[in-house]
C-alpha cells in the first residue's frame, strides 16, 4: 500500500505538541560536515542515524542539521554537538555505531565522549588547536 | 562515490550552498535505451560564465579551507567513464543545472544505492528549501514535492524524525512500485 499525505498528517497531529517543544532553546544542535570528503567518508549513515536515534529516545530538544567543509577532510565524518550555549564538542571519524554511544552519553546524560572527539583520534592524542 | 545517490547528495548541498530555494531533481531510467539521467536544476546564486567554464576542474572551489572543489569533477567523471556525459549551465541570480547521463549497463555504472536515505538527508539539510523529485523508469514515473508536504501539515521545515521517516517509507514504496515487473 502507498502511503498517504492523510497518514503522515494523523502521525504528525499526534506528535504535535512534541514537535513545538523541539524548537525550545533549551536543547542540542548537532550538525554533520556535508562536502563532498564527508559524504564520501559516510556522512549520510551517520546523519540517517542520529534521526534514528532522535526519535528512538524521543529527544524533543535536539535538531539534527548539516554544516559545510569543516576544514578537516582527513577526520570526517565528522560531527559538531553544539550546546545551548553554543559551546562546541567535535567528534571525528563518527559511525552508525558511535553515534549511538554519542547520543547515550552526551545528548542523553550529558556527558562527551572523549575518546571520540577531536583531540583522540586512532587512541592518539592529536594537537588541539587544530583551526575549523 | 559508491553510490549515484551520494553524487546526487553531494550536488544538491552545492545548491543549498548557493542559497537555492527550490531543488529539482530528475532521474530518468530506460532499459530499451539504455540510459540512466541525473538532472539537478535549482533557483541558487548562479555561476559566472567565466567561471563555468572550468568549474568541473578539480582545482576550482569557492572553499576557503582547501584548494581543490571535488564534488563537479567527480561526478563528471563518473558519467564520462560509463559512456555517457556531464553538462553544467548557469546564470547568475537565475541558477543552475547539472545534468549526468550514463550508459544504463556500463559495467563501471554505479548503483543508484539508496535514494530513500539521500533524500531524508537532503531534507535535512534543506530547512526551507524545496526538494521536486521525479523518477522516471521505463516510462513510469513517480514524484515526491515537499511542497506538497508542508502544505498539508501546515509546517516550514520537515526536519522532524516523525516526517522523515515518513518520507523514507514513501520513497521507498513509491519506487518499489515503479520499478516493480509488469
Ligand atoms: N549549484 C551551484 N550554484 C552555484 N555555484 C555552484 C553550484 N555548484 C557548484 N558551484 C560552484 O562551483 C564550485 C565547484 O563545485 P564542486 O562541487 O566541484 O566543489 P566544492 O563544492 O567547492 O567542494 P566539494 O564539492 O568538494 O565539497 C563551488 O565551489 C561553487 O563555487
Ligand atoms: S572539504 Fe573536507 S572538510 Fe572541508
Ligand atoms: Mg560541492
Amino acid at each position: 500500500m502507498a502511503k498517504s499525505l492523510a497518514e503522515l498528517k494523523a502521525i504528525r497531529e499526534k506528535k504535535l505538541n512534541e514537535i513545538n517543544l523541539r524548537h525550545g532553546k533549551n536543547g542540542y544542535r548537532v550538525v554533520v560536515g556535508m562536502a563532498t570528503c564527508g559524504i564520501a567518508a559516510g556522512a549520510r549513515p551517520v546523519m540517517v542515524k542520529l534521526m534514528e536515534e532522535v526519535q528512538a529516545k524521543n529527544l524533543v530538544d535536539v535538531t539534527v542539521a548539516q554544516t559545510g567543509c569543516i576544514g578537516m577532510c582527513k577526520l570526517e565524518p565528522i560531527v559538531e554537538v553544539y550546546d545551548s550555549n553554543d559551546e562546541k564538542v567535535t567528534y571525528v571519524h563518527m559511525t552508525p555505531e558511535k553515534v549511538t554511544k554519542v547520543i547515550e552519553e552526551h545528548l542523553v546524560k550529558g556527558n562527551v565522549v572523549t575518546e571520540y572527539t577531536m583531540t583522540v583520534v586512532d587512541g592518539k592524542v592529536i594537537d588541539t588547536t587544530v583551526k575549523a | 562515490m559508491k553510490e549515484l545517490s551520494l553524487h546526487i547528495l553531494d550536488v544538491t548541498q552545492n545548491s543549498i550552498r548557493a542559497n537555492a530555494k527550490l531543488v529539482n531533481l530528475t532521474i530518468f531510467e530506460s532499459i530499451a535505451k539504455n540510459e540512466f539521467t541525473i538532472t539537478i536544476e535549482d533557483d541558487g546564486c548562479g555561476i559566472s560564465a567565466e567561471k563555468l567554464q572550468y568549474v568541473t576542474d578539480p582545482f576550482v572551489t569557492t572553499r576557503t579551507t582547501r584548494k581543490v572543489g571535488l564534488g563537479l569533477s567527480l561526478f563528471k567523471a563518473a558519467a564520462e567513464t560509463c559512456g555517457g556525459y556531464f553538462e553544467i549551465s548557469s546564470e547568475l541570480g537565475v541558477g543552475t543545472k547539472v545534468v549526468a547521463s550514463f550508459m544504463r549497463d556500463h559495467i563501471d555504472r554505479v548503483p543508484l544505492g539508496n535514494m530513500p536515505d539521500t533524500v531524508v538527508t537532503m531534507v535535512m539539510s534543506f530547512e526551507e528549501t524545496d526538494l521536486i523529485y521525479e523518477h522516471n523508469y521505463n516510462n513510469r514515473s513517480f514524484v515526491f514535492n515537499t511542497r506538497e508536504i508542508k502544505e498539508t501539515l501546515e509546517v516550514t521545515s520537515l526536519n522532524e524524525p516523525d516526517i522523515l521517516q515518513w518520507i523514507r517509507e514513501f520513497i521507498r514504496d513509491g519506487l518499489e512500485e515503479i520499478m516493480e515487473e509488469e
